[in-house]
């Protein structure tokens, strides 16, 4: 019931932020604010639940908050929500953003507000849906219903190109996720054939048979849409153009958790459901990992739009996810895991930084930025700090995330594994090319106009940077606090598909 | 006819009763609200009526008429989807400067067109209502002519509508007698008795052939679409929507009855016509819709593609796997429900910017620019049936996409399943292009936008958005009534 709870305030939540817009202008912040406070107490039993709280669905073990109601019965739908442990730490990685991203928003959206905050809170909820749903249906459901009010956040709010760019993003998604659809009606289609029952619950399909060449084309259906959310290369180019473009609460939310959807996607029914196929599959899938870290990586060198640079280089992190699923192995697993959360904190503050950067100067060009180290010490000293979480200074969670992927892919597939390596070579050349354009350097001409006083960081932005800051090198330092906590649930997973 | 005969005939001759008192009312005193509300209460008692008797076993009245829970299922559908038309009608016609009574005369002939196909499987009543619809719509698109601010382009859209339907019934008539020719018989399960026995020849295809043909002109497939566009621009909203939903919708569900009791849809050659068609609707629909900045004639090649989708469920009713065929007629009916309603819905929002006193009507997309910050609710609405026809979940539209991919899954129909991802993908870029308009900036003044919505118009938006809402979040109520719908078809 409680993961029920947590949507419901998310949904409700933003309704009555919506209204409160009515009252007065600011009170929409502050119902936001309050919704997240409520989500996070919320969350906090989930979090700290002892090992005998966890209950055992159809076989599989180590669940939490089980609830499964009827719902459409005439094809076996139910409305089935569970947890584990990887789902309640990407549940944890959603709401820690969102306060993340209400903070970047504060004083950003100032048209509209009541509606800006109602979409905010009603992707916050789907997203949530994502990593609680269960019932392959419901998890559809969830999947697109997040997408329109983050449509709505770059059509509204967004920057100067943004319907162009969130056309190409909604088009994108919804595309392939039509593609996921077919093949989840194919695979509950076969699971009817084999079993007699039709069910659309992920537990009844983990039995299906999903050999030859049917069951390849069926996980190539649920892969093509993870990896267009991921985004994996050759389907990656809706990303750069709706990260820029969206306000930037809405690039938090885009890079911190909705890529995350994508990789948990693959996490959770690529694998499982089809170990023969992804097997067979997984050459193929390396490529494309391999080729998204490092071809990402150099295209992030090439650009001049900041915020540009950080999409790209949010690509190249992401290949690692695609590489530690495919690694069939226990520690890159883990390493997925914390990859994708790693790369959750230090995007979102990459993207803040871009974000608070472009309220200051109006501009996200490289080339008209420079020596603001000298005027803004603290925000170049924080910039400076997620420049090299990105490329992996060890100490720090992507550190953690980016070795074991590649520690557990290397006894496996190394070859892989040491060209995905070079990529945390180029990683240092576009986060310090990055550093270097933006803040050090000759002082430029747009820069020179704003006082040094309205430019340094304001209490709010040090809050919300040091929040991140915090849990980026908790995450470097004490690794364990998070295995620890999603082990169980990442040792059932493996048991079902990729084998001791 | 027996007295039990005659019962199950009340709702029919109810609705046909409309027109009569109509006529000798109007002879003694015009009065349009009056006439409204007759019309109104004609259509919703014959519903109800209807309604009670579902479940009922299947009655044949005359060898023309049957009355199995089929047909009783989309005489409801007919008559409570008919109340829409009545109510926006009632506002746009006391707008005008036109006569108005005539036009609720013309609109009940039109429903008993409708109903006598709901109920038909004979080719004599086929025909006899084809012919109730098409006449009176043809007297509907062009009723606008009189007055200071008459539409120039509706008597364009009524002489081609008249024109069209004419060639359509044509070749109607000529694949009647082709059949008659070859199988010596009109009604469709005598015909599947003759397809059985293998007395099917040429002429028989022949005949089937061109009967495909006429329905395409009626459902408006591709290449035999070119009337649309224009005639749903011309036409005045109500009548367009009228047109667009019941008169579609009808005769694909007689098409379905007709393919499948007479056993022509286990046809290769009827099948592979049917996914040739399917895929050209889909394709072109779509791709046409992209460049319309005129929203009548984007939700004309809307409704194409739409119609082009249905030939997958269409075609996986021929499964010979029970339970399959069973999904796929499911799925038809459900589609059909789902797209009247959203359908409603989209011409609800645009009859209620649109100023018949002035004879202009919201059809620019340049109209809807900032609508959201004018009027949220109306936009809001708006979107919901725009993501309704887009497929997105938690509308109507969504389910009924769902029982499509369902469908077509089980009958393995992938390439079709291909296209029509394909193509609501390209759909995707026109519905988000208006609902995108809607979130641009406001101009400094809208006319359009400042008006006050009649209380009819905003009844229907929220009675049909409830519905679309409903259908998407909770299909399973409709889904058992449609379950035992098609059991009688089984």
């Amino acid at each position: 019931m409680l993961v029920l709870w947590l949507i419901v305030v998310l949904f409700v939540g933003g309704v009555l932020a919506g209204l409160a817009e009515r009252v007065h202008a600011a009170a929409s912040r502050w119902v936001t604010l309050a919704t997240l406070v409520v989500s996070a107490i919320l969350l906090w039993p989930l979090a700290c639940a002892q090992p005998q709280a966890f209950e055992s669905v159809a076989g599989q073990s180590g669940w939490l908050a089980v609830l499964q109601w009827e719902w459409i019965p005439r094809f076996g739908i139910t409305f089935l929500l569970a947890v584990d442990g990887i789902s309640v730490l990407l549940i944890a990685l959603t709401i820690f953003l969102g306060f993340i991203a209400l903070l970047s928003a504060w004083e950003e959206i100032q048209t509209r507000v009541g509606f800006f905050y109602f979409n905010f809170l009603w992707t916050l909820a789907g997203v949530v849906g994502i990593f609680a749903a269960l019932d392959l249906f419901l998890f559809f459901i969830f999947w697109e219903i997040m997408l329109i009010p983050m449509f709505f956040i770059i059509v509204i709010w967004g920057h100067e190109d943004r319907y162009y760019a969130a056309l190409k993003f909604f088009i994108y998604t919804q595309a392939s996720s039509l593609l996921l659809l077919l093949s989840m009606i194919a695979l509950v289609f076969l699971n009817w054939q084999q079993s007699g029952e039709i069910s659309f619950s992920w537990f009844d399909l983990l039995g299906t048979k999903t050999e030859g060449v049917f069951g390849l084309l069926l996980m190539l259906g649920f892969f093509v849409a993870f990896l267009v959310k991921l985004p994996g290369v050759p389907v990656h180019n809706w990303l750069p153009d709706a990260h820029t473009q969206a306000p930037t609460p809405g690039s938090v939310i885009l890079a911190g958790i909705l890529l995350k959807t994508g990789a948990y996607g693959l996490l959770r029914f690529i694998v499982p459901l089809f170990p023969e196929a992804a097997l067979a599959f997984t050459p193929y899938a390396l490529i494309i990992a391999v080729v998204s870290v490092l071809y990402a990586a150099k295209m992030a060198f090439a650009q001049n739009d900041m915020k540009r640079l950080i999409a790209y280089s949010s690509i190249s992190h992401m290949g690692f996810v695609t590489l530690g699923v495919f690694s069939w192995n226990a520690l890159a697993l883990q390493g997925t895991l914390l990859q994708m959360i790693a790369h959750g904190l230090s995007s979102a503050g990459l993207f803040a930084m871009a974000g608070a950067i472009q309220h200051r100067l109006h501009t996200r060009a490289l080339s008209e930025m420079g020596g603001m180290w000298s005027q803004a010490p603290r925000m170049a000293a924080i910039a400076m700090f997620f420049a090299i979480a990105a490329l992996g200074l060890p100490g720090l969670g992507n550190f953690v995330g980016e070795f074991l992927v590649l520690l557990g892919s290397f006894q496996m597939h190394p070859i892989a594994a040491i060209l995905a390596a070079l990529g945390m070579i180029l990683a240092p050349v576009y986060a310090l090319y990055l550093l270097q354009k933006s803040f050090l350097g000759e002082q430029s001409d747009t820069f020179s106009a704003h006082s040094a006083s309205l430019f340094e960081f304001k209490a709010r932005e040090v809050l919300m940077m040091g929040l991140l800051i915090f849990g980026l090198i908790l995450m470097g330092f004490f690794p364990r606090l998070l295995t620890e906590y999603s082990d169980v649930a990442l040792n059932s997973l493996q048991a079902l598909g990729w084998g001791p | 006819m027996t007295i039990e005969e005659l019962i199950a005939l009340v709702p029919l001759l109810v609705v046909a009763s409309i027109s009569v008192i109509l006529m000798l009312v109007v002879s003694f005193v015009r009065h349009h609200r009056l006439i409204s509300l007759i019309t109104l209460a004609g259509f919703i008692a014959a519903g109800i009526m209807v309604f009670q008797s579902m479940g009922q076993p299947a009655i044949q009245i005359t060898p023309l008429i049957i009355l199995d829970d089929f047909s009783r299922f989309f005489i409801v559908m007919t008559c409570f989807a008919s109340v829409p038309a009545v109510l926006l009608a009632y506002d746009y016609l006391r707008r005008s400067e036109d006569l108005k009574e005539e036009y609720y005369m013309l609109l009940s002939l039109a429903v008993l067109g409708a109903v006598v196909l709901a109920a038909s499987n004979h080719f004599a009543s086929f025909f006899i209502g084809v012919e109730l619809l098409s006449v009176s719509l043809f007297a509907m698109v062009g009723y606008m002519v009189h007055g200071e601010h008459k539409r120039v382009s509706t008597l364009e859209a009524s002489i081609k509508y008249m024109i069209l339907s004419g060639v359509s019934s044509s070749f109607l008539l000529f694949g009647v007698a082709l059949i008659y020719l070859n199988f010596g018989v009109l009604t469709f399960e005598g015909i599947q008795q003759k397809i059985l026995n293998g007395t099917l020849n040429g002429y028989g295809m022949m005949g089937i052939a061109m009967l495909l043909i006429g329905v395409g002109f009626k459902l408006s497939w591709v290449p035999f679409h070119m009337w649309t566009p224009d005639v749903y621009e011309g036409a005045p909203v109500p009548v367009t929507a009228f047109l667009a939903t019941i008169s579609k919708v009808i005769v694909f569900a007689l098409g379905l009855r007709f393919l499948h009791e007479s056993g022509a849809l286990g046809l290769f050659n009827v099948q592979a016509a049917l996914a040739f068609i399917g895929v050209l609707s889909m394709l072109v629909g779509n791709g046409l819709a992209l460049m319309q900045d005129n929203l009548k004639r984007l939700l004309a090649y809307s409704s194409i593609a739409h119609f082009g989708y249905l030939i997958i469920a269409l075609i996986a009713a021929s499964s010979a796997s029970a339970t399959n065929k069973a999904l796929a007629m499911e799925a038809v009916g459900f589609y059909l429900v789902a797209y009247v309603v959203t359908t409603w819905v989209a011409f609800g929002a645009l009859s209620a910017l649109s100023q018949p006193e002035h004879g202009i009507e919201a059809e620019n997309l340049k109209d809807y620019r900032g609508l959201f910050w004018q009027r949220p609710w109306l936009a809001a609405i708006f979107s919901v049936a725009l993501l309704s026809l887009a497929g997105v979940p938690l509308t109507a539209g969504f389910i009924a996409k769902f029982y499509v991919f369902a469908a077509g899954a089980s009958y393995t129909l992938w390439f079709l399943l291909g296209i029509l991802i394909i193509s609501s993908a390209i759909g995707l870029y026109y519905y988000l292009k208006v609902i995108m308009e809607m979130c641009k900036p406001a101009e400094d003044e809208n006319d359009f936008q400042k008006a006050a919505i009649p209380f009819e118009n905003k009844l229907i938006l929220l009675v049909m958005t409830a519905f679309v809402l409903y259908l998407g979040i909770s299909p399973q109520a409709l889904i058992e009534s449609l379950n035992s719908a098609i059991k009688v078809l089984m």
